[in-house]
């Protein structure tokens, strides 16, 4: 009997224990002590940086001189600004990083028709057309997110046509209660398997709308509603984020309030900006081309595939390990004399309003700054 | 003439099986024939039954399995009536209550949370009949009525997250949905709109009777099992002799800690730390919302929350802009 018992107890300890996991941690202190601000990573699931593929053949600079790109070749509409040289080699590039390979549909023949390479008859090329302008306003426009690192089509793509990691606007469905979750109470990676909202990348990812729930008053005012099913929403969408990032909350937030600008690292701005970032590309970039991707190409309410913080970070706090691919892809930094780093802060008013149109934007980083002054308030309070 | 006795050792007993005085007239009879089993002998009594169901046992039951199935019927629903899914998915599903839209309206369309509203009117009324059914069966034994008070204090934080708050903040959508994994994410939620719950001195409050409760339990549960070895259970008998287990255990204390409960005392002390609880943890709630809508901003102009060095880091939405 009492062996029984013994048995029955030993049993039950290990599968206590089945809910942990096992293997070495890496903790990092990322604030002020005693307020739980650190990074635990479970080092064996830590996502690999992914392996970039090399540079066709390097481009020097005599060959970012010569004829310009809409001089040699038809229907050059957007990188017109390049030599015929720096034209190609992105062509060539772009070739490894979105449909490698030979054939009918791959390699150049996946957007152009090889008889005339000037035509826009396939839809992939008019796609294409419209990401690279977006790679390149993202590069030009929104440091604030990407700093100098900036974005290439290899970014997202890996390789892919489609990058694997993409949202698109959940199917309502029928209205009645058999098979309807509305929306939520699965489990579902996108959560982190929570049983929050996964539909919520339509409210967020794209528009306007605020992310912050809680309010900024300390007593109720009928100036501040927010529900708790909006605030679930908010959440499922910061589980993206930590899941994206492979980042813990307090990765940008201080516990001790949510909310609080001042008590959050600078990564937390970088975030916002990030946000804002993607909302450009969803908005401006993306949903402009609903009507040239073919059915295929769309999720099932309709809409095609969007960006949201996987797209590019795949599980890392930042994307490709931060290794820039710039500086061998000059021709994915912007139009030539876009790029001008602002010397002074911009006005309030005017950068809020620069929200709407990205392109007025500031290009200075503000990560540098803030972190800096985080360090000397922690000293402070030390003394 | 019989008389119920518990012994306070691991010897079960085995005769004709306590019956009990008759009930008066009126009264419905005491149901199910009893028995004796020897695992319940190993957490309790070992006699089984008889139960006294009663008008109003029989009208919780009843109201309790219709919240039940009403539940459970949505949730199964939800996975297309699927019963392998609906075992694996069982800790995520849920039925939510009705969206902000619908405000505080009787009853919304039943797939966009009229369902909730019938099933927590059916649990609500299935808890206050058996609330009140200990109220009955306590009276009916002489006793004080104790049992019911605690009981109700944990209805009180009932009603407060699933009718009182909706109702003062105008929308059942504040309310808590019936779902294991789903009612979780529901309470982070609540905190992170609210700014923080940690901050609400009610809830420190209620997370302090909480706390309290178990180190009481403990305490009290180690003393009498400690001194089981010489009757602790008799302790009545034993509160005027010395040497005996009573006496035993509250020198222990009092040479422990200088302070010592009583034999009544203790069991005061244990009630009203379960029963604050959830009062406590009921004020709480109901404050949150109504009243204070950011509890971390409140704690700290109330000097209540530390403040931690400011990490410079300035809201981008009202600086504006990259800077």
């Amino acid at each position: 009997m009492k062996r029984f018992v013994h048995v029955i107890a030993a049993a039950g300890a290990a599968l206590l224990l089945t809910g942990c996991e096992v293997g070495m941690k890496e903790w990092t202190q990322t604030g002020y002590r005693g307020a739980a601000l650190e990074q635990i990573t479970d080092v064996s699931s830590k996502v690999k940086q992914g392996a970039i593929p090399p540079t066709p053949y390097p481009l020097d600079a005599s060959m970012r001189e010569g004829e310009r790109a809409n001089v040699t070749y038809q229907n050059v509409q957007v990188l017109g600004d390049l030599s015929t040289e720096e034209f190609n080699h992105l062509m060539a590039s772009m070739n490894t990083w979105i449909a490698p390979g030979d054939g009918e549909t791959q390699g150049c023949n996946y957007c152009h028709n090889p008889e005339n390479m000037a035509s826009d008859e396939k839809y992939t090329k008019i796609v294409a057309r419209k990401m690279i302008q977006m790679t390149r306003n993202i590069n030009a426009n929104w440091t604030s997110h990407v700093q100098q690192t900036g974005v290439t089509c290899w970014t997202c793509h890996r390789g892919n046509a489609v990058p694997v990691n993409n949202w698109s606007n959940v199917s309502n469905g029928k209205p009645g209660l058999r098979g309807n979750k509305f929306g939520q109470n699965t489990p579902d990676p996108t959560v982190g398997y929570a049983s929050l909202p996964t539909g919520m990348f339509a409210n967020y990812l794209q528009g306007t709308q605020n992310i912050r729930v809680a309010s900024d008053k300390a007593l109720a005012s009928p100036d501040h509603v927010v529900s708790i099913k909006n605030t679930e929403q908010t959440y499922g969408l910061m589980m993206h984020l930590s899941q994206s990032l492979g980042v813990n909350c307090t990765y940008c937030h201080n516990s001790q309030s949510f909310r609080a600008w001042n008590l959050s690292r600078a990564q937390r701005n970088t975030a916002w900006y990030g946000i804002r970032m993607v909302r450009d590309a969803n908005d401006e970039y993306i949903e402009t081309l609903t009507n040239v991707f073919p059915a295929n190409r769309k999720g099932p309410a309709g809409d095609p595939l969007k960006v949201n913080c996987a797209t590019c970070h795949q599980g890392q706090a930042k994307p490709l390990g931060g290794v820039s691919m710039l500086p061998e892809h000059p021709q994915l930094r912007g139009p030539v004399g876009a790029v001008t780093a602002a010397a002074t802060p911009p006005d309030a008013n005017a950068t809020t309003e620069a929200f709407n149109k990205p392109a007025t934007m500031a290009t200075a980083g503000p990560a540098s700054n803030t972190a800096a002054a985080g360090d000397a308030g922690m000293k402070d309070a030390e003394k | 003439m019989a008389r119920y006795q518990n012994i306070f050792n691991q010897i079960q007993l085995r005769s004709a099986p306590e019956m009990g005085p008759p009930l008066p007239a009126g009264d419905w009879s005491r149901d199910g024939k009893p028995g004796y089993s020897y695992w319940a002998g190993k957490l309790g009594a070992a006699q089984i039954g008889p139960i006294y169901l009663g008008r109003l046992g029989l009208a919780s039951l009843i109201c309790g399995f219709l919240a039940f199935e009403i539940i459970g019927l949505n949730m199964w629903a939800s996975v297309n009536w699927d019963p392998v899914q609906f075992v694996r998915q069982l800790f995520w599903l849920a039925l939510e209550p009705p969206a902000p839209k619908y405000g505080f309206k009787i009853l919304p369309p039943l797939n966009e949370g009229g369902w909730w509203v019938i099933a927590g009117f059916f649990l609500t009324a299935s808890v206050l009949l058996w609330a009140a059914r200990t109220y009955v069966r306590a009276k009916q034994l002489g006793m004080g009525t104790h049992v019911v008070w605690a009981f109700l204090s944990a209805i009180w934080l009932m009603l407060v997250l699933g009718f009182i708050r909706p109702m003062a903040m105008g929308s059942w959508s504040e309310a808590v949905p019936f779902g294991i994994f789903p009612h979780l994410d529901w309470t982070a939620a609540f905190s992170i709109r609210y700014g923080n719950l940690f901050y609400n001195p009610f809830h420190c409050l209620s997370i302090v009777f909480l706390y309290g409760s178990t180190l009481l339990f403990a305490m009290h549960g180690a003393t009498v099992l400690a001194t089981g070895r010489y009757g602790a259970e008799r302790e009545i008998e034993q509160i005027t002799h010395r040497g005996t287990a009573f006496e035993r255990g509250a020198l222990f204390w009092r040479w422990t800690m200088g302070f010592n409960a009583t034999a009544e005392s203790i069991h005061r002390w244990a009630w009203w730390f379960a029963v604050l609880t959830t009062l406590t943890g009921g004020i709480g709630i109901l404050l949150t919302g109504t009243v204070v809508d950011n509890w971390y901003l409140w704690a700290q102009q109330h000097g209540y929350a530390p403040t931690y060095p400011t990490t410079g880091l300035a809201d981008p939405a009202a600086t504006g802009g990259a800077q």
